[in-house]
């Protein structure tokens, strides 16, 4: 998946890299929390920048505990259920950790929470995986709008948007810089669809 | 990329690295326990084959059902093209039922492009007489591109019976596009005619000795001699073919371990090549028939899958 393209509207910062990194580290404290303590946890990201947001969660878990949590993508393109909307997009690249996701408390992590549609296309395409105990979702940014029954467990931030506004995460992995924007606001113009993260 | 695939002509180079890409994240399904992808979910794909096949149409077949699409097949042997019935009100017939793809092998060149123009439906050429194979094509580059790291300034040995091999064409033309050095190899009576203009114009140079070509290669295709298209006379004796033109134990020792060798099956053992070559640790032979079958999944995926499929 290619940057977002250059807008003239660039939209104002909503996160910076210290608010990014801060919501991470709360989130990944939640995680253990929850699962009281790091045992049979496995990340699985969804691409492209939810596998980098589960990378930065598993070091943080690994600095607090002193343990590697396995940490895996999980591409959903093929689950997509408006595949025949578009033009075919290739798959990005899943990788199951080696330890498989059988039995495991699995935290599936994104960027942005939208529509909820990706979520339920990654909760479909782990069931050809395998079988978890428990599946729970961490999410940079809720920015509202659902149109499932799906809702994350850990989010980094609430952002209250209208579908006209596009919500961009950038991560240094990928855009060379941290923060998340909000674009497009009372303008119209937006597509209602965020072009990072997806639906 | 194109509604169909006829021919490697019909693909950019972007578009050959596409079907690679998702290839590979499709070779990782053969690995699962549940080899099943819901992309296809609905679409219906035939098989038409009027020539006889082993791999390629049970790879099609397979790659439609791991994508979840329906796949039927057909054969010219027990349909009604053997009591009569003409190409046209065959793909008709097939196609009315509401088909989203026909995978079509023919003994005719230019069959799949005849039908693509008859038919709403995508056409997967699957072979046409002598003409095209390209998906043959892809896997057999994807295949050498895993082995290799890439193609590009590679030399890459396609040797055997060219002037009835469809393999030959679409390889070429695959092979030289992704920048690799092509040589054939062919006695002079199964080097096609026309051969030399082409080769010029493509890039690709051609040899009648095998055993000069051999020491500077970095891939080996050997390709199948084709007795079923032959009526005769194209060389003396099978044990002259072989050797002139075999990969024998003997070459296979000038080739050393490392070179990889292709082969798009079926094999005749002991004629194009020996036994020693075929089940060497070099020998690609199998990789390319589980390439075939991510290549294939990513062939109908980004035909079938998206917006504007059928």
């Amino acid at each position: 998946m290619s940057a977002p393209p250059e807008t003239t509207d660039e939209g104002r910062v909503v996160l910076d890299a210290r608010d990014i990194a801060r919501a991470l580290t709360r989130i990944s404290h939640e995680i253990l929390e929850r699962n009281k303590g790091s045992e049979d946890l496995v990340l699985l990201g969804i691409p492209t920048r939810g596998v980098g947001l589960a990378r930065r969660i598993a070091e943080r878990i690994a600095a607090t505990e002193g343990v590697q949590v396995p940490v895996g993508s999980l591409d959903i393109t093929l689950y997509r259920d408006d595949l025949r909307q578009q033009p075919a997009r290739g798959p990005q690249h899943t990788e199951v950790p080696p330890g498989g996701i059988d039995g495991r408390t699995v935290v599936l992590v994104d960027d942005v929470l939208y529509s909820g549609r990706t979520v339920r296309a990654a909760l479909d395409a782990m069931r050809d995986l395998g079988r978890p105990d428990v599946v729970r979702l961490a999410v940079l940014v809720d920015r509202g709008h659902r149109e499932l029954p799906i809702r994350a467990d850990h989010v980094g931030k609430n952002l209250p948007s209208a579908r006209t506004e596009r919500v961009m995460v950038r991560l240094d992995e990928y855009d060379g810089h941290d923060e998340v924007r909000i674009a497009g606001t009372g303008t119209g113009t937006g597509t209602g669809q965020d072009e990072v993260g997806g639906a | 990329m194109r509604k169909h695939l006829l021919s490697v002509d019909d693909l950019t180079v972007d578009d050959i690295a596409t079907i690679f890409a998702t290839a590979a994240e499709m070779h990782d399904v053969q690995r699962r326990e549940v080899k099943k992808l819901p992309a296809l979910r609905g679409r219906t794909v035939i098989n038409l084959f009027f020539e006889d096949s082993t791999r390629t149409r049970s790879s099609f077949e397979i790659a439609g059902k791991w994508l979840s699409a329906d796949t039927i097949n057909i054969t010219g042997k027990g349909s009604s093209a053997s009591k009569g019935e003409s190409l046209r009100d065959t793909v008709l017939t097939i196609t009315a039922m509401g088909v989203d793809a026909l995978v079509m092998r023919h003994s005719a060149s230019g069959a799949a492009q005849q039908v693509a123009q008859w038919v709403d439906a995508s056409v997967i050429n699957a072979g046409d007489g002598t003409h095209e194979h390209p998906s043959q094509a892809l896997l057999d580059a994807y295949t050498l591109q895993r082995s290799l790291g890439t193609l590009e300034g590679k030399r890459v040995l396609l040797v055997g019976d060219l002037t009835h091999s469809r393999v030959f064409r679409s390889n070429v033309k695959c092979l030289t596009r992704l920048g690799a050095e092509v040589t054939v190899v062919a006695p002079p009576t199964l080097m096609p005619s026309g051969v030399d203009t082409w080769s010029r114009e493509a890039g690709f140079a051609t040899s009648y000795d095998l055993d000069e070509a051999l020491p500077k290669a970095d891939a080996v295709m050997m390709l199948r001699v084709q007795r079923e298209r032959m009526s005769g006379g194209f060389f003396p004796s099978a044990r002259e073919y072989t050797v002139g033109y075999g990969l024998t134990r003997d070459r296979l020792a000038v080739l050393g371990p490392d070179v990889p060798i292709c082969h798009p099956g079926p094999m005749n053992r002991g004629l194009e090549i020996a036994a020693d070559a075929a089940d060497a640790a070099q020998s690609l032979v199998l990789d390319q028939v589980s390439s075939g079958l991510a290549v294939r999944m990513s062939i109908l995926y980004h035909l079938l899958a998206g917006e504007g499929a059928s």
